[in-house]
């Protein structure tokens, strides 16, 4: 493979690479992302190759390694073409079944079909699956067909088209033109206008500029970041090029947190790939653009995802923010110019450019354009990456996409923006989700982790969950926020752990107030968020743990009573066993003995739960 | 000269300039901690907010690090500054309850119970003894360590400041004066950083009036020769 | 310490200063910790002042300054996992170890960290054993997992015995 140098020879080299793929060819793709990971798809993938080895009709089937598919709760996920027979929970175990019967036959396993959990119709086909149905995944979408470590895979779906055009049919400002009005926003959480943002870099004064892509991704149950990163790290790529190019910059950083080795890696060597073949570097594609990118790794601190944070951290600094009365447009690395966007909003660019922004912007609401990638996790059904118009609404991504909640337990409320956004009662599930519209309520879109709680999630116990983990990544630098997350942890605790008096509620929204108000950056800025909207929408259950001492979902621990029902015990024992602090007696019924029911010393309860999961019988109750 | 409004007045502030400066100069008193005029302004405390008005548009923000500029209007005492200002003094002083100067300020601003559990910190990180020696003196001796509510200024490993030279100026610039030289015979000791260093003695008056250490660094960097301090400054006319 | 290793990893960076963070995770990598001899080093080759590099150190959560253990326990407290109880884990564990989230065992066999998300929300509660996921755990699946790393501990001493 050498350089290409002109629009020509990578359309060439793109038709070679097609034509040598035969698209009748029955192809095995297994999802290789992190989720899939998790549940063993390696075994299944080395199952494969043994299965196709042994097999005389291995050498004329495909077997590829794929970025993520999304639907992780059923992973490890296969999918045979060019049928787009759909398996999901593979085992290894399944690989020669799969390979004899679907692959040489056209057979279906039934076992391994998606069933829909109403009806109990099996389904074959990927898109007809209901978690794919409603999504549009025009940006996740390729993820399921490409390899991310062979370009060719990227460029056999049509990588590079977008950015031939943007070099060779476009001037830098037609292309900022394109994105303005396409009315890309920020897929980070800010929702600032991309097309924006780029012009007012490419007007400020300075030769040397800097694109950055913001893959910190650090808010706690987002991972669609990574998933793009991970399985089509191209896409970003070729969105920063073409940024660049509009931008008149020359250099990149790609900051990655170092908590996600694979990303790194495939961004790695998606850059290595791309500079072979003159995608990256000097003089692209002979277009006489240079630009070049290198990858910095993150240290493990939330705050750097904030843009001023993350550039002092590429900068061989500690990642504490400052005041943005001079923006990072005018002057950011290095005191110049640099735009900043996250991973999802690059990944966009080469979308647009190559469909136009008219076809865009007939996707999504009237302010927010496009779709969105959300992380659906927590207590729902189909757990995974699910990426929607804007405009759907939270019912039909809960309900639709997501197969409602498992047990059959009553939906609560779905927390959106991550430690920066807030909860969103079951009362306004027919909301559209856009990022002005979520912000109105109280929460916001943030990076899109979206996070479902039914009625066994206490909420107090959630604004708490959040309040310690920001008082932990605070840089703490500002009183306000150090100080601020600290005390209303605090505060929080001791709701939660019966000493809560009314005044607290007060004392929680003045100091979020003044958290927010005075602090210098985003996570200060944005703190309270947790705290007030659980407020908010759920002040009831803070009534209900301060005035009653008790915790109705029976999550916070020092407010809940262990008993052992003595009429349900069998006393096998079982519960005593498990229990680490020696606070459950009785005797157990054998042949020889009696027995006594056991019983919990509620003194010496430590309340950890061993004991109720222990016992078979349900005889422990927990109230 | 850049102008703008102040309180109702006409102010002027030099380019590059910072709210808080011009404020001082002015006579206008706003609280602050964290501010010197000898370091950059860092914004740390929070008590220097202020509102300023653009554009039709008011934001709330540290007058130490907003720029001066033309045409703004800038109020020092609105009700939700103050609201803001009394609620960090409370913060700092349920921090820091025993430093005086923290609560002669707290009562000041009619703060009259604090609402938290008091800690017993004395160091209230406003940064300045951090700065100081960093971007002043250049001996690069101590910095902010960890992050959260685990900040501290601290010495390298906690231990004793082995870069530091006893000039004394974190001592004389720390607001809340937590850090302590002390003066016993030969030696000078920094308290809170376990710095003690032998004093040099004039060979004329036989006073000792600095340390060893902090003559060699100054006589390795400006290339002096090796008798250059043995005569304090005083006795040298 | 090995100085030589030190310095190539210096060199892999063209001894740049704004490279500190990335020569810094190399070290941790390798050493398992960064100790202060070598942050010394590193600070005079790279000609930063050792309190900057403490700062840098201490700032950011993937450094160590004390050795860690053989194994490293990462229980993912994520907001999807939290909601599914992974605190419990932590605490189960504090009870089979002995020890807090940031604080390594006495013989030096395990160190119990939380990370705020994994990315593997869908298998939550997720804990990570040396980069092996362990999924949909609990409080009572505890004690075997670290059976496993227990049992290879003892292959471990008794091979070296």
């Amino acid at each position: 493979m050498g350089r290409l140098n002109s629009p020509e020879e990578l359309e060439r080299f793109r038709s070679e690479i097609l034509s040598q793929r035969d698209v009748r060819q029955p192809l095995i793709t297994v999802c290789g992302g992190t989720g899939c990971h998790a549940s063993g798809c390696h075994q299944v993938v080395d199952a494969f190759r043994k299965v196709m080895e042994q097999h005389a009709q291995g050498n004329g089937v495909g077997l590829r390694v794929t970025g993520c598919h999304g639907f992780c709760e059923r992973g490890p996920l296969v999918v045979i073409h060019p049928q787009k027979v759909f398996y999901q929970k593979v085992k290894p175990e399944d690989a020669a079944a799969i390979f004899e019967k679907t692959v040489l036959k056209g057979e279906l396993l039934e076992h391994l079909l998606y069933d829909h959990p109403a009806t109990g119709e099996k389904i074959g086909k990927e898109e007809e699956v209901p978690f794919y149905k409603k999504q549009m995944r025009i940006i996740f979408g390729n993820n399921g067909s490409i390899d991310p470590q062979r370009i060719e895979d990227y460029l056999a779906v049509g990588g590079y088209r977008a950015l031939a055009k943007a070099l060779f049919l476009m001037k830098p400002q037609e292309i900022i033109n394109e994105v303005k009005k396409a009315k890309l926003r920020g897929r980070g959480g800010g929702g600032f206008p991309a097309g924006v943002k780029w012009e007012q870099c490419r007007n400020a004064p300075g030769e040397i500029k800097y694109v950055v892509c913001n893959a910190d991704e650090g808010d706690p149950g987002a991972y669609m970041d990574r998933s793009l990163l991970e399985g089509n790290p191209h896409s970003v790529l070729e969105g920063m090029i073409i940024g660049a190019y509009a931008i008149g910059s020359h250099e990149g950083y790609v900051y990655v947190r170092n908590e996600y080795p694979l990303a790194v890696e495939n961004i790695g060597i998606a850059i290595r790939q791309a500079r072979d073949l003159g995608l990256l570097g000097r003089n692209i594609l002979g277009s006489g653009f240079d630009f070049d990118v290198k990858v910095s790794r993150g240290g493990g601190a939330f705050v750097c995802g904030e843009s001023t944070a993350l550039m002092a951290s590429i900068e061989g600094n500690v990642g504490e923010p400052r005041a943005k009365h001079i923006h990072t447009v005018i002057s950011g690395l290095w005191e110049r110019p640099t735009n900043l966007n996250n991973v999802e909003t690059w990944a966009n660019v080469p979308v647009i450019i190559d469909r136009g922004a008219d076809w865009y912007t007939q996707i999504g609401t009237e302010e927010s354009k496009g779709t969105k990638i959300f992380s659906l996790v927590g207590k729902v059904n189909n757990t995974g990456l699910v990426e929607v118009p804007m405009g759907i609404t939270l019912r039909e991504i809960v309900y639709d996409i997501g197969g409602g909640i498992p047990g059959g337990k009553k939906l609560k409320a779905v927390q959106t923006g991550g430690p920066s956004g807030g909860c969103i009662p079951e009362s306004l599930m027919d909301l559209p989700v856009d990022f002005d519209r979520l912000t109105e309520v109280g929460s916001m879109m943030g990076s899109g982790g979206m996070i479902v709680m039914d009625e066994s999630t206490c909420m107090v116990d959630v604004a708490k969950y959040f309040m310690n983990f920001l008082k932990d990544e605070s840089c703490g630098k500002c009183t306000s926020c150090r100080e601020g997350t600290k005390r209303m942890h605090e505060l929080l605790t001791d709701i939660t752990e019966g000493r809560g008096t009314l005044e607290h509620i007060d004392l929680l929204e003045e100091l979020g107030w003044v958290t927010a108000e005075a602090s210098l950056c985003a996570l200060g800025g944005t703190a309270p968020n947790p705290v007030l909207s659980t407020i908010r929408y759920f002040r009831d259950e803070y009534k209900e743990h301060i005035l009653n001492k008790r915790c109705p979902a029976k999550v916070c621990r020092a407010l809940l009573k262990y008993r052992i029902l003595s009429e349900v015990c069998t006393m096998c024992g079982r519960c005593a066993k498990a229990c680490p602090s020696g606070a459950i007696s009785g005797k157990v019924k054998t042949k020889k003995q009696e027995g006594i029911p056991f019983k919990i010393d509620q003194e010496k309860c430590i309340k950890c739960g061993m004991c109720f999961e222990a016992c078979k019988f349900k005889a422990i109750e927990v109230e | 000269m850049i102008s703008f409004m102040m309180d109702g007045q006409p102010v002027e502030g030099k380019e590059g300039g910072n709210l808080l400066e011009v404020a001082l100069d002015a006579g206008i008193e706003i609280p602050h901690l964290c501010y010197h005029e000898s370091v950059k302004p860092y914004g740390a405390c929070r008590l220097c907010l202020v509102e300023v008005f653009r554009n039709g548009r008011s934001r709330m923000t540290t007058a130490c690090t907003y720029p001066v500029q033309n045409g703004i209007e800038v109020h020092t005492g609105t009700e939700k500054v103050l609201r803001a200002r009394r609620m960090i003094m409370e913060l700092i002083l349920a921090m820091c309850p025993g430093d005086k100067k923290i609560q002669q300020m707290a009562q000041e601003m009619g703060i009259e119970e604090v609402r938290f559990k008091k800690e017993e910190k004395d160091c209230i990180l406003c940064g300045l003894c951090a700065r100081v020696c960093d971007e002043v003196v250049g001996a690069h001796a101590i910095q902010f360590a960890s992050r959260g509510d685990r900040r501290e200024v601290t010495p390298p490993f906690g231990e004793e400041a082995k870069n530091c030279i006893a000039c004394g100026a974190c001592v004389l610039v720390c607001p809340v004066d937590v850090i302590g030289m002390k003066e016993e015979g030969d030696e000078r000791t920094i308290v809170r950083w376990k710095r003690t260093l032998k004093m040099k003695q004039c060979k004329v008056c036989g006073n000792y009036f600095a340390p060893w250490f902090q003559v060699e660094k100054f006589r390795e960097k400006a290339g002096l020769p090796k008798d250059f301090f043995d005569v304090c400054y005083s006795c040298r006319g | 310490m090995d100085v030589s290793a030190i310095d190539a990893i210096i060199e892999r960076y063209e001894a740049n200063p704004s490279a500190i963070l990335a020569i810094l995770q190399d070290i941790q990598a390798k050493e398992k910790y960064l100790p202060k001899e070598v942050l010394e080093h590193v600070g005079e080759r790279l000609r930063i002042p050792l309190n900057k590099i403490y700062r840098i150190a201490t700032f950011y959560r993937a450094f160590s300054l004390q050795p860690r253990g053989r194994h490293e326990i990462c229980v993912c407290l994520g907001t999807a996992c939290h909601v599914r109880g992974a605190p419990r884990i932590v605490d189960q564990l504090n009870l089979q170890l002995g020890i807090r989230p940031g604080e390594t065992t006495k013989d030096r066999q395990f160190t119990l960290e939380t990370v705020n998300c994994l990315g593997v929300c869908a298998a939550g509660p997720v804990v990570a054993i040396d980069g092996q996921y362990f999924g949909k755990m609990s409080p009572g699946k505890v004690e075997g997992v670290l059976k496993q790393f227990r049992s290879r501990e003892k292959e471990r001493v008794d091979g070296k015995a």
